[in-house]
C-alpha cells in the first residue's frame, strides 16, 4: 500500500470511520440462504393470507351515500351550489376561492396554481342536471337560477341553505321547510333524485371522456358529506383517532406511518389551518436527518453508547478480549479482503 | 367438486374474520389498533432474539469444510 | 483497427472470453467500462462464499429476507397485474392472491425495520459506507410511497378514504399539482411501473455497494485501540479504502 506523504493521516473517528478486516473468515453460502428466506417468507405469507386474508369494503357510490343518507346529500349539494362545501373553498390545485396552506411566506400550491380545476356549481349541481332528459321543469329551474344575478341566486341558496338544515327524507321526497328558495327548492331535490338514481355518478365520471379512470370529481363530492366521514370513523380511519395507521376491520394497518400521524394528534398541527404543511416540513427535515446521520456527531454515536452492538458481535469479542494471547484476533497472518482464502485453522 | 370448492372457498376467504369493528387500546394521547400494536410488538421481539438467539456456524458445527 | 482476412479463421466464443483485454481496444467505452466494473466487483467479490468470522447472528438475515419478500410482492402483484384491478373483487382466488400481496408487503415492511434498527445499531455507515446507509434510507421511502399507491389502488372504501384524506397532506407541497391521489389510473401507473422499478434499482444499487465495501465491522474491542489495526506494529489509523 503507497503512502500518500504529501496527505496528512486521517484522524480515525469512532462513529464516522472503520479498519479493513484481517482476521478470520468462515464459509458464508448466500445462494442458500436466499433460497431459505425465499421458502419461509413464502410459508409466512400463505400462512398468513389463509388464517387473516384480506379486507375488500365497497366502495361509497353516490348513490349509495344519497340512498342512505339523502338529507346529508342535499346539505352537500346546496353548499356545492352555493359555493361553500369544502371542495368549493379549498383553493389550489382545485380552484382559487381558498388560501393555500403556508409557512410563513412558503406556499407551494399557491405558486403551482389550479391543476385540477372543479367548479362545484356547475360541476356537480348545474352540469349534471342538463344532462337529465325529458325533464322540463328541472330544466327550466336550472335556467332561471343561470339567468338570476349573484346576488339572488346567494339569497336562494342561503335560504335554502338554512331550510334544509331541518330536513328530512319522507315517502321517497327531500321534505324541507317552507322558505323562498326560488328555482333552488326544485334543483336540490332534483339532484337528491338524479343521485339515488345512479345517474349522477355516471355524469359525474364522464363530464369530460368516456374512459374515465380520473375520479377526483365524484370522490371529492362524496367527501364533502358527512356519510363517509362517519363511515370512516367508525372504522377510526380519522384524522384525529390515528387513522393514518390504520386499516378497515381488525387488520393490521400501516404501523411505518406512526410518526407521520403522530404530530395530527398534537399541537400545533392538530388545530392549525396549515396542519397539513407543517407536518410533511417537519417529517421531510427528519427524513433528511435520517438520510445523514453518518454525518451528524452525537446523533451517530448512538450506536456506539447503546452498547446493542456488544449483544450483536458478542462473539467476535469474546475472542478477542477473552484469554488470546496478545490482542488483535486469532493469530492467523492477516488477510486482504475481499479475495478467497484458505479455511483459517480454527482456535480452540 | 363441491367438496373441493368448499375447502378452496374457506381457505382462500380467510379462516379468521377481520372483518369486524377493531379493537384499540388508550394511552394517553395514544391511540392504536390491536393488530398495530401486535405487529409492534412483534418486531421488537423479533429484533432482539435475532440478536440474542445463537446463530451456528460451520465453526461450531464441529469445522467440517 | 484491422479488418478481418474473410479466409482467416473465426475466433470461436472461446477465443473471445480468454482474449484479455487489448490494448488497442483500451480506449473504447465498452472496454473501459468493463475493466472498471470488473476491477471493482470481481466475481468473488460479487457473490463471495465466505463472510468475515464476526458475521455470524440472525440479525444479519433480515436483509435477504426483505429482498425475499420484495420478490413475493412482485410476484403476486404480477399475477394481480394479469387478471386486473377489477379481479379481485369479484373472484374468491383473485381475493386470495391480493391477501398474499398484502401479507407479503407486511412482512416486507417489518423485515426491512428489522434490517433499519439492525443497520443502525451496528452504525453500518461506518467506513465509507455512508451511501449504501443512504440509499438504504431512500429505499424504505419509496417503497412507503409504493405502499401508498398501493392502498390507492384498491378501488374500494378504504381507497376513497385514503386519497380524500391524504389529498390535503400532498397538495399543501404543492405536489398534488401533478401527484393526484384521487386519480386512480395515474396511482395505479405509479404502483405497477414507476415505483416498483425504481424500489428494484435501489434495491440493486444498495446491494452492490455491500458487495463493494463488505458487511462492517465491529468497533474496537475493549483491548483494542480505536483506529489501530489488531497485530499491527504501527501507531497510524489503517482506515478502510
Amino acid at each position: 500500500m503507497s503512502a500518500d506523504t504529501h496527505k496528512k493521516p486521517k484522524k480515525f473517528v469512532q462513529d464516522r470511520d472503520a479498519l479493513a478486516w484481517k482476521g478470520r473468515y468462515e464459509p458464508y453460502d448466500l445462494a442458500k440462504e436466499f433460497l431459505i428466506a425465499l421458502i419461509v417468507v413464502i410459508i409466512l405469507v400463505a400462512g398468513l393470507a389463509v388464517l387473516f386474508g384480506s379486507p375488500d369494503d365497497k366502495p361509497v357510490t353516490v348513490q349509495s351515500w344519497s340512498t342512505a343518507n339523502p338529507v346529508d346529500f342535499a346539505q352537500t349539494a346546496i353548499t356545492e351550489l352555493d359555493g361553500t362545501s369544502a371542495t368549493a373553498t379549498y383553493g389550489p390545485p382545485y380552484n382559487l376561492n381558498g388560501d393555500a396552506q403556508s409557512i410563513g411566506p412558503i406556499a407551494p400550491a399557491k405558486w403551482l396554481g389550479v391543476h385540477h380545476p372543479i367548479d362545484t356549481a356547475n360541476d356537480y349541481v348545474l352540469g349534471p342536471l342538463g344532462t337529465l332528459p325529458e325533464s322540463p321543469e328541472v330544466q327550466a329551474a336550472v335556467a332561471e337560477y343561470k339567468s338570476a344575478s349573484a346576488s339572488q341566486q346567494a339569497a336562494w341558496t342561503a335560504a335554502y341553505e338554512k331550510g334544509v338544515a331541518n330536513a328530512t327524507f319522507t315517502n321517497g321526497t327531500l321534505v324541507v321547510p317552507a322558505g323562498d328558495y326560488g328555482p333552488v327548492g326544485t334543483i336540490v331535490p332534483a339532484l337528491t333524485d338524479m343521485a339515488r338514481s345512479g345517474a349522477l355518478d355516471g355524469a359525474l365520471l364522464s363530464s369530460r371522456q368516456f374512459y374515465g379512470t380520473d375520479y377526483t370529481k365524484p370522490l371529492l363530492f362524496i367527501a364533502d358529506g358527512q356519510y363517509l366521514s362517519n363511515l370512516a370513523a367508525n372504522d377510526h380511519l380519522s384524522g384525529d383517532q390515528w387513522g393514518m395507521m390504520n386499516e378497515t376491520g381488525q387488520w393490521p394497518g400501516q404501523a411505518w406511518l406512526w410518526l407521520y400521524t403522530l404530530w395530527y394528534q398534537v399541537p400545533p398541527a392538530n388545530t392549525s389551518d396549515n396542519g397539513d404543511i407543517l407536518v410533511f416540513a417537519f417529517m421531510i427535515g427528519l427524513t433528511i436527518l435520517l438520510a445523514l446521520v453518518p454525518f451528524i456527531p452525537g446523533l451517530r454515536s448512538i450506536p456506539r453508547w447503546t452498547r446493542i452492538y456488544r449483544l450483536i458481535w458478542r462473539n467476535h469479542y469474546r475472542e478477542v478480549e477473552g484469554g488470546s494471547t496478545g490482542g488483535g484476533t486469532s493469530g492467523s497472518p492477516p488477510q486482504v479482503e475481499a479475495t478467497s482464502p484458505e479455511p483459517e485453522p480454527v482456535p480452540v | 367438486m363441491s367438496a373441493i370448492a368448499l375447502v378452496f372457498g374457506t381457505l382462500f376467504g380467510a379462516l379468521i374474520d377481520l372483518n369486524k369493528p377493531g379493537n384499540y387500546i388508550h394511552w394517553g394521547f395514544i391511540q392504536m389498533s390491536y393488530g398495530n400494536l401486535i405487529v409492534i410488538i412483534l418486531m421488537v421481539i423479533v429484533f432482539f432474539a435475532a440478536i440474542l438467539i445463537p446463530f451456528k456456524t460451520h465453526k461450531d458445527k464441529g469445522g467440517d469444510r | 483497427m484491422t479488418i478481418a482476412d474473410p479466409k482467416a479463421p473465426r475466433p470461436d466464443q472461446a477465443d473471445l472470453d480468454k482474449a484479455a483485454d487489448r490494448p488497442e481496444d483500451a480506449d473504447q467505452w465498452t472496454a473501459k467500462i468493463r475493466t472498471a466494473a470488473v476491477e471493482a466487483l470481481p466475481p468473488q467479490r460479487m457473490l463471495p462464499d465466505r463472510q468475515p468470522a464476526y458475521v455470524a447472528s440472525w440479525i444479519y438475515v433480515f436483509g435477504v429476507t426483505t429482498i425475499a419478500a420484495l420478490c413475493m410482492v412482485i410476484a403476486t402483484g404480477f399475477v394481480l397485474a394479469i387478471f386486473g384491478p377489477n379481479w379481485w373483487h369479484v373472484s374468491s382466488t383473485g381475493l386470495f392472491v391480493n391477501s398474499l400481496h398484502l401479507w407479503s408487503v407486511e412482512i416486507f415492511m417489518f423485515a426491512m425495520v428489522i434490517h433499519l434498527w439492525g443497520k443502525f445499531f451496528m452504525a453500518a455507515w461506518r467506513g465509507k459506507r455512508k451511501a449504501t446507509w443512504i440509499s438504504g434510507v431512500v429505499v424504505f421511502l419509496v417503497s412507503v410511497g409504493a405502499a401508498f399507491t398501493g392502498y390507492l389502488s384498491q378501488q374500494n372504501f378504504d381507497s376513497q378514504w385514503i386519497s380524500t384524506q391524504a389529498k390535503d397532506g400532498i397538495n399543501s407541497t404543492g405536489a398534488g399539482a401533478i401527484f393526484n391521489v384521487t386519480n386512480f389510473g395515474q396511482m395505479i401507473m405509479w404502483h405497477i411501473v414507476l415505483l416498483p422499478l425504481v424500489v428494484v434499482a435501489l434495491v440493486g444499487l444498495h446491494v452492490l455497494m455491500v458487495r463493494l465495501r463488505g458487511v462492517v465491522t465491529p468497533f474496537a474491542a475493549k483491548n483494542e485501540t480505536p483506529g489501530v489495526q489488531p497485530g499491527s506494529d504501527t501507531a497510524g489509523a489503517e482506515v478502510q479504502a
